[in-house]
């Protein structure tokens, strides 16, 4: 029947016709409102508004001797803020010249060199590194050490060995002032 | 269709308007099935059946959990403590998991043994990836329920794959979140997931045994069907051979249910998760763990593919090539019985997926490393390299004329 109904209307065998133009022109206009429409149902899955509004986190450094480390909650991730030694600030130093998978200064990754504030999260897959404890295994580099899938990161946690492509991620944060810092 | 066989007036009335009875007469009656099926042939409606249990306990456990990240794991608790009889639904489905993989893995290495992927079985087979690939997504976000250590930071692990993809990754992984981690909004749209996947799994079955119903099964001689005397009826032959499977197969799994059901669990998901400590070792479910192994065994870049991604598409490659199998195996004969190289090559590949099983519960370190490399290397060595060569090379034995002269002729096999 719709056959017939091409024929008598356009040109036979071309497939040219108004009927033609107007199918095609409303196939295209609905599947691209379909598509679009598929929109808010992704979009409702990515962070909602509450999830972003908790955004930043003080921090009272004061009490962290040289040589400890805390960790600290941003985001719902934990951030390791350590006040390195001189020994552990001179080797990040020197290695500045090493062989690195993922090169970066540690002048550019710590503010204040006696501070080092990352986010304590494997760049490999997630898992949360040891050697926030002196009694952790710190790796081959005494930074962190991970031990999901064995990756090793140097005091400036700088990745070094194993399988994770980047450094430890340093979170924006300043000093509000010289006891306090705000990351977020 | 429209004259409708039966005398019962009631199912006369319905089947001629809505012929439901003719096509179950059809589909589980009369369907004409190879008279010489094995007891590997079982696994199949055996699969069918674990799908049943699961639905069936999943249902009633969700009407006793809570997914929110306060209550989910004291939920569990107390379906395990309080609710009545929970313990039992809750070991049933926790142990119905492992079950599922044990019955589809023996189905999958059957069809693989006796060559059910090929012509004319192509779709029936790529149906089944789709339906493995949909019961580890299922299997995935369900172990995550229950929100133990485990549970996180599988999680954890497992959607920060996704962070591998170049560009977008990240994204992604903050889009499957719904946050900056694994937290509330992940195990709300997983528990969502969880319920809908299993009606998603029937779907496919439905198209599985549809197209199985098309070309019929394929037997272990793997010749094909000449005509009605390969054949017996579904019912009664079949029907009682799958039923004393089953029988067999719950002598198997309510042993575990009842005397070891923590058997194929990891005792760290007792303990609640912490999103600020990961557990020493992290190791996922047992039939994941041969993926697990290929996903680790790129601690190396690929040319320009850094280490992590190649990690992550070797491990989706594992089972996605499978859909291929059809068009690399180029052998004439169905059934490793009449290919002598091949059958070999199959045990070998067999014993190697249960070395990276091994291996995928190791600690990434040597001798476990290499040896996880060299498995994950013969994994698609065998798949592209070896079924191709194989099928090339080799001479298969002489195929019987038809089932019924194989199994008249003699019983030897």
């Amino acid at each position: 029947m719709a056959e017939t109904a091409t024929e008598i209307q356009g040109a036979p065998g071309t497939g040219e016709s108004r009927r033609d133009f107007l199918l095609l022109t409303t196939t295209a206009v609905g599947a691209a409102g379909a598509a679009l429409s598929l929109w808010p149902f992704v979009h409702s899955m990515n962070p909602a508004a509450d999830v972003l509004a908790l955004s930043s986190t003080e921090v009272d450094i004061s009490p962290i001797e040289e040589g400890q480390s805390i960790t600290v909650v941003w985001r719902g991730k934990p951030v390791f803020v350590r006040h390195r030694t001189a020994a552990e600030i001179e080797t990040a130093g020197t290695d500045d010249a090493a062989n690195l998978p993922d090169p970066q200064k540690d002048g550019e990754r710590a503010e204040k060199p006696e501070w080092l504030v990352v986010l304590g999260i494997c760049t490999h897959l997630g898992c949360i590194p040891l050697g926030q404890k002196s009694s952790e295994p710190r790796g081959e580099f005494g930074g962190w050490f991970c031990p999901c899938h064995g990756s090793h990161y140097d005091t400036s946690g700088r990745i070094r060995k194993g399988p994770a492509p980047r450094n430890l991620e340093v979170p924006p944060y300043a000093f509000t002032d010289d006891t306090t810092i705000k990351i977020g | 269709m429209s004259t409708s066989s039966f005398n019962n007036p009631v199912v006369k009335w319905i089947d001629e308007r809505l012929p439901v009875f003719t096509m179950m007469q059809h589909s589980a009656v009369d369907y004409p099935t190879p008279k010489n099926l094995n007891y590997w042939w079982n696994f199949g409606s055996l699969a069918a059946f674990v799908l049943v249990i699961m639905l069936l306990t999943g249902i009633f456990l969700a009407m006793s959990y809570t997914p929110h990240v306060d209550h989910a794991f004291v939920s569990v608790e107390r379906i395990m403590r309080d609710v009545n009889y929970g313990w039992l639904l809750r070991y049933l489905h926790m142990n119905g998991g492992s079950m599922f993989f044990i019955v589809v893995y023996i189905h999958m290495f059957r069809g693989m043994y006796y060559g059910s992927y090929k012509a004319p079985r192509e779709i029936l087979w790529i149906v089944g990836v789709f339906l493995i690939l949909a019961m580890m997504a299922t299997a995935f976000m369900g172990y995550v329920l229950p929100w133990g250590q485990m549970s996180f930071w599988g999680a954890t692990v497992i959607t920060n794959l996704f962070s591998a993809i170049p560009l977008v990754g990240q994204e992604i992984v903050t889009w499957l979140w719904g946050g900056f981690s694994v937290d509330n909004p992940t195990l709300n749209r997983f528990f969502s997931l969880h319920y809908l996947l299993p009606f998603v799994i029937v779907g496919l079955v439905v198209v599985h045994v549809w197209a199985l119903h098309t070309v019929k099964s394929n037997n272990p001689t793997g010749v094909d069907i000449k005509g009605p005397e390969d054949t017996i009826p579904f019912h009664p032959y079949y029907t009682i051979k799958d039923f004393y499977g089953i029988g067999l197969f719950l002598i198997f799994y309510l042993a575990f249910v009842f005397y070891a059901p923590d058997f194929f669990g990891e005792p760290d998901n007792y303990i609640e998760a912490n999103p600020m400590v990961t557990p020493a070792h992290i190791v996922p479910e047992w039939y994941f763990l041969p993926f697990y192994a290929i996903l680790r065994a790129f601690t190396f870049d690929v040319l320009f593919i850094p280490a992590k991604l190649a990690g992550v598409i070797a491990m989706f490659a594992s089972i996605i090539l499978l859909a291929v199998l059809p068009w690399l195996d180029r052998s004439k004969a169905r059934s490793a019985r009449f290919r002598p190289m091949y059958k070999w090559f199959f045990w070998i590949f067999v014993l190697d997926c249960l070395v990276l099983g091994y291996i995928g519960a190791q600690a990434a370190e040597e001798p476990y490393v290499t040896i996880g490399q060299v498995a994950t290397f013969y994994y698609f060595a065998h798949l592209l390299i070896i079924v191709p060569l194989v099928s090339k090379l080799e001479n298969p034995r002489p195929l019987p004329e038809s089932i019924s002269a194989a199994v008249t002729k003699s019983d030897s096999e």
